[in-house]
């Protein structure tokens, strides 16, 4: 394992993602553009250097590129993320 | 209604060393949504010049305890848990986040059977699950698997005794660097004929958390798909240099 102890699950950056997002995250289903396989945030792989990147874990494709700057955070996405928010007052 | 996400003020109630390197500390945080068993907190320090340093605790209270309990292991250069596993006091305050983590979490409803994999302090939220069971007075098959360096290393270990002796509960340790004479459990790094041993087999289609160090967590994924778990009922938490400290 080359990469070992470099990587996290997306479970870690539930709280980011959550901030960003405004919603629970972790659970929500991602089908990677590259490979096709299908995994809930919760279980990419995350990366956190000068920013965070999500990968697929089955093929390591980009599914979110997340800088962190000091006013805002700059969030890039890629695959389909199928994210279900309940609606206000329901 | 979906609670914002918002840093809230915790204060600790209690510190107390559940070994030589780890600690819990049980937190009163005004307005806490309440979690479930197996999510996390992001914390924040700050220090009195504004520099901030956040990490990620597991919970280690059952949603059903009063108080929020956080499990610290201490890594001795890091720069927030020597503190959060040192010299932290009872009245001290910082930030808390959370709860969050929506697919790392075991709720009484969800039944079983679990197997349960801890490496070193990943036996954190793992430990909340058994909690909640017990204080659900769950009836389900558990089984938990602790990996430890040595005897001294393993957290809550009176609990897990009363623990495993409720029914359906089941309490195994692997000791990986050195047993105490006499052991009667394992005493090796995690294998298939340990996984095997422990069980549940595959066919009983056990739902599977396993938590601990990277390295620790490919392993036992690894083992656990040899064995014929699918991939997908396998929910693993890792956590590394990245997140530790």
């Amino acid at each position: 394992m080359a990469d070992d102890g470099l990587w996290l699950d997306g479970n870690a950056i539930a709280g980011l993602l959550g901030e960003v997002f405004d919603t629970e995250m972790t659970a929500v289903d991602r089908g990677c553009g590259s490979c096709g396989a299908h995994r809930v945030i919760g279980a990419h792989r995350a990366y956190r250097g000068a920013g965070t990147v999500l990968r697929c874990p089955v093929c390591g494709d980009l599914a979110a590129r997340i800088a962190t700057l000091p006013d805002r955070h700059v969030v890039r996405l890629a695959g389909t993320w199928l994210i279900e928010v309940p609606r206000a007052g329901q | 209604m979906r609670p914002p996400i918002v840093w809230r003020v915790a204060t600790v109630r209690a510190a107390a060393d559940e070994t030589p390197h780890a600690r819990t500390l049980r937190l009163e945080v005004p307005d806490w949504p309440g979690h479930v068993a197996g999510q996390h907190v992001d914390v924040r320090l700050t220090a009195e010049d504004g520099y901030e340093a956040q990490r990620s605790y597991s919970i280690a209270s059952a949603p059903e305890d009063g108080a929020l309990a956080l499990t610290v292991e201490r890594i001795d250069d890091g720069e927030v848990s020597p503190y959060l596993a040192g010299e932290v006091r009872a009245g001290d305050e910082f930030e808390v986040r959370g709860p969050v983590g929506g697919h790392f979490t075991w709720r009484a409803e969800d039944g079983g059977p679990l197997l349960l994999v801890a490496g070193g302090s990943g036996l954190v939220p793992l430990m909340a699950m058994l909690r909640h069971l017990a204080a659900q007075e769950a009836e389900v098959d558990a089984r938990l698997l602790v990996s430890a360096r040595g005897w001294d290393d393993v957290l809550y270990r009176e609990e897990l005794g009363v623990l495993a002796r409720r029914p359906g509960v089941r309490v195994h340790y692997t000791l990986t660097r050195g047993a105490p004479p006499g052991w009667a459990g394992f005493d090796r790094r995690i294998d298939a004929d340990m996984l095997r041993a422990v069980g549940p087999p595959p066919e009983a289609e056990p739902r599977v958390f396993v938590c601990g160090p990277t390295a620790f967590v490919e392993r036992a994924a690894d083992v656990l798909v040899a064995l014929g778990h699918p991939p997908q009922a396998i929910r693993a938490e890792r956590f590394g240099p990245t997140g530790g400290g």
